[in-house]
């Protein structure tokens, strides 16, 4: 399986078999994402880290990915501070970080930034979140922690709850899991379900998701439950964002219909969709997920910058 | 209902011109649009046919003809974006010169934007919208940028 000097812009360009090749070499890389182990393997690589839009875990994991293997990081910590304030397009502005290192790493708020990125970058891009799109390389540490606490991607129950409209999460999440024959079940209030575009994509690939705005009625068969943020950000008009914040909140007393091998994941940051009273029992694996973060990004530069 | 010679009758031959036949039933006001007609840039006869009985599997069609006027090739590529089996026949002194099917290519590229205002096509950018087409009739187009689906093409076309 080649990724050598590949772009990853979706996870729709990789395959069932890429995903595994890359959460196996992630799961080589937890020594070194622990410190256990260390190898330069990227020395003298430099990873560009773009971040149009407000991240800690991926702008950080990356850092730290690249770190753990020797791979230097350029990155801009104030965009204010660059040409884009200037009105510099996108696309210039990627053609000078590609003539300042060997692969970029871009966050933005536009859907489909990373793939103008890709066709105007010499070397890789990978992406790092584009608006309301896609999120590919969170995908592969979410399914990386599920194949490691299950066992198994296959056949899994998965109940996605929240902003499924704007989180890009999910979007990528779900496309991924069909590969997989997960079963979904789609758990949101009706203005911020699944787009339809995405949910006719799922159907065409063979899942048959189950919609539904009441989250007690699917808690019971879940094997993953996976809760996202309903993002204020992303709502044009705050109002609608009042009508839907709260809606859904994971504490103990609902937990107590859960399976008790189910596992709670969330791709944090949290507001309040998740009781920090959760955090003590054995549901809660969101922690462990970002720090799955590592790994997964260590996996994919280095298949990137040197092949697998 | 043989259709040939009644729909002859209702519109009018042409001498010299462009006959476009066979537009999906409804889409005739699409066409206009993209060939850009209004009052104040035509002076000649155009005769539209809406809803008009067609020989194709007893369905329905709109028919335009246009007179003095042959389309160029990026208009006939957008008429297929609304009307993929849409027929041109280029009139020259009541005879047809040339006849072709409009041909929806798979990979569209300048012809549309994207229904996405969040896409990076739609700010600013200096790239031409592409989409993938992934159905044909009636046609459906997914963005090569942001993976949308392309809703509602005849208001979205350049």
């Amino acid at each position: 399986m080649d990724f050598y000097d590949k772009d990853l812009v979706s996870i729709r360009d990789l395959d069932r078999e890429h995903i595994e090749s890359l959460l196996d070499l992630s799961e080589e890389m937890i020594p070194y994402a622990r410190g256990e182990k260390v190898e330069r393997m990227l020395d003298g690589k430099v990873l560009g880290n773009l971040f149009f839009e407000p991240s800690t875990r991926t702008k950080l994991s990356f850092e730290s990915a690249a770190c753990r293997l020797g791979c230097s990081v350029i990155d801009v910590s104030e965009m204010s501070m660059t040409s884009i304030s200037k009105g510099e397009t996108l696309a210039d502005t990627i053609r000078m970080v590609d003539a300042y290192c060997d692969v970029i790493v871009l966050r933005h708020p536009h859907e489909g930034a990373a793939r103008l990125a890709a066709k105007f970058s010499e070397n890789p891009v990978i992406n790092a979140g584009d608006g309301a799109g896609s999120h590919p390389t969170q995908t592969l540490l979410d399914l990386f922690t599920m194949r490691k606490v299950k066992g198994s991607l296959d056949g899994l129950n998965v109940v996605l709850v929240g902003d499924l409209k704007y989180g890009r999460t999910v979007h990528s999440l779900a496309d991924a899991l069909t590969m997989f024959g997960a079963k979904l079940t789609l758990v949101a209030p009706e203005t911020l379900q699944m787009p339809d575009d995405i949910y006719h994509h799922l159907k065409e690939k063979g899942c048959n998701p189950k919609k539904t705005s009441t989250l007690e009625d699917v808690i019971g068969q879940a094997d993953v439950l996976y809760v996202t943020r309903i993002q204020r950000e992303r709502f044009p008009d705050p109002a609608e964002y009042q009508k839907v914040a709260g809606t859904y909140r994971i504490d103990n007393t609902m937990l107590r219909e859960a399976k008790s091998d189910m596992i709670v994941m969330h791709p944090l940051p949290r507001v309040n969709e998740i009781a920090y009273e959760v955090d003590s029992t054995p549901h809660a694996m969101y922690f462990e997920q970002a720090f799955n973060g590592v790994p997964v990004r260590m996996a994919i530069l280095r298949a990137i910058l040197r092949g697998i | 209902m043989a259709d040939g010679k009644i729909v002859e009758t209702k519109i009018p031959p042409i001498r010299n011109g462009t006959v476009i036949d066979h537009i999906s039933n409804g889409q005739s006001l699409n066409v206009l649009k993209i060939l850009g007609v209004n009052e104040n840039n035509i002076d000649s006869v155009i005769s539209i046919g809406m809803h008009v009985p067609s020989s194709k599997c007893n369905s329905w069609k709109d028919v335009i003809k246009v007179e003095d006027r042959e389309l160029d090739p990026q208009t006939v590529d957008k008429i297929a974006l609304i009307a993929p089996e849409a027929t041109i026949s280029i009139i020259r002194d009541y005879y047809i010169a040339e006849k072709f099917n409009v041909r929806l290519e798979d990979h569209i590229v300048g012809l549309a934007k994207c229904s996405n205002p969040n896409c990076i096509t739609n700010k600013g950018e200096p790239i031409d919208p592409e989409f993938i087409v992934e159905e044909r009739c009636p046609p459906k187009l997914r963005c090569v940028y942001c993976d949308r689906i392309l809703t509602n093409i005849s208001d979205n076309l350049l």
